[in-house]
């Protein structure tokens, strides 16, 4: 009997092509996963609409589940919900800090400049910063300057 | 509103490259990136809804006459305070009709625009910022940004030509309708263009720069889908 667990361990194998260290649990992109006799089912949401790597992503989670020997599974992309950041997970937030990108702070539905700008250095933990750009390197990333320490870095962006 | 995205999205994305600054150069190409992204959602809710073609197909396979974006977004991109100006009029009607239409009866739309909108609140804090820096900069920045608002205006107002069905998708409930976006539009820009001591031209009713979503555009736009498709007519069947 396979159990759901067994499938979200496969899913916590498939990284963001952009972010290596992270995996589509981490990032709060799985919504839903069904067994039937008929296989399995992964509901899939994501994160910025135009994020090119959503088609990657999406042939991963197949190619993950059919290697450890989960055939005839499906992803099904959810189109309900909104992602918000506030969905990555504790360790989601440790393994962005840890590749060296800013956390995302709580927003709770209110996306104003300042969740946007508040943002601890990754270098030095410096709260002292200040936003360079709300565009980054990717659509989920901004560009900060540390006063402290002054060394650039970047953020995964709140939304 | 997806033609708009993609020819707007097409526009700014001339950016890449040319941008004054670094990170102007990347904003304009992620503002790009999201609105052809946004089209490109759009065209498929088209496509899976109401028996459209492909997205592809419907992006790049039409001309001019079948396109029924503004004109306001077919205009070359001028110098950069004329693209910064078209950036923050055309994002804050963006932003608007998509909180609008989180309201919609059409549920696969307003789960999109619930998607949508948060993304463009970055697009509008972007465009606030750089018409207040500029517009209350130096003398010679001041006089750009507003030469550049003078000019968009009148094409600005071409957003809310309001299409045939205008009544219909009001009466459904699937969207309030141009004159009442237009209208809330207005209430939005205004105290900003005041606070960046810039001033919003009074027009004349008949230079609202109508058409486009009758299908009648400038000269600009058939060289730009010459451009855009250029790839895609070599091979319509490739896959990428």
């Amino acid at each position: 009997m396979v159990t759901q667990q067994q499938i979200y361990d496969v899913l916590a194998t498939v990284m963001d092509p952009e972010i290596p260290t992270l995996s589509v649990v981490d990032l709060g992109m799985i919504t839903d996963v069904q067994m039937s006799d008929d296989g399995v089912i992964v509901r899939l949401l994501p994160t910025f609409v135009a994020c090119p790597a959503t088609s990657y992503i999406r042939a991963n989670i197949t190619d993950a589940l059919t290697k450890f020997g989960f055939a005839n599974s499906k992803v099904e992309m959810e189109t309900e919900l909104s992602w918000s950041s506030d969905r990555v997970t504790p360790q989601g937030r440790e393994r962005l800090e840890a590749f060296g990108l800013g956390a995302p702070v709580q927003i709770d539905g209110v996306l104003n400049l300042d969740v946007i700008e508040r943002v601890a250095c990754t270098h030095c933990g410096s709260k002292n910063t200040d936003m360079r750009s709300m565009f980054g390197s990717t659509l989920c990333r901004s560009i900060h300057y540390c006063l402290d320490c002054k060394q650039g870095f970047e953020r995964f962006k709140p939304l | 509103m997806a033609d708009d995205e993609l020819i707007i999205g097409h526009r700014n994305s001339e950016w890449t490259g040319l941008g004054p600054i670094l990170e102007e150069d990347i904003a304009f190409s992620s503002i790009a990136q999201d609105q052809i992204g946004h089209a490109l959602a759009n065209y498929a809710l088209l496509n899976e809804h109401f028996g459209e073609p492909t997205p592809d197909i419907i992006a790049f396979s039409r001309n001019e006459k079948e396109f029924r974006s503004s004109q306001f977004v077919e205009l070359p991109i001028g110098d950069y305070a004329f693209s910064l100006m078209r950036h923050f009029l055309f994002d804050h009607a963006e932003s608007l009709r998509y909180s609008l239409l989180t309201e919609s009866s059409f549920a696969p739309l307003s789960s999109l625009a619930k998607k949508i909108k948060g993304e463009l609140k970055y697009h509008v804090l972007h465009a606030d910022m750089w018409v207040q820096k500029l517009g209350k900069g130096t003398e010679e920045s001041h006089a750009r940004m507003q030469l550049a608002l003078n000019e968009t205006f009148p094409y600005a107002l071409g957003m809310f030509e309001p299409p045939n069905f205008d009544r219909e998708l009001e009466g459904q409930n699937i969207f309030i309708g141009e004159t009442a976006l237009q209208t809330r539009w207005l209430e939005v820009i205004t105290p900003i263009l005041e606070h960046a001591n810039l001033q919003l031209p009074s027009l004349p009713i008949k230079e609202r720069m109508y058409g486009g979503r009758q299908g009648y555009h400038t000269e600009y736009l058939q060289p730009l889908i010459d451009e855009m498709t250029e790839v895609y007519r070599l091979d319509p069947a490739a896959t990428w």
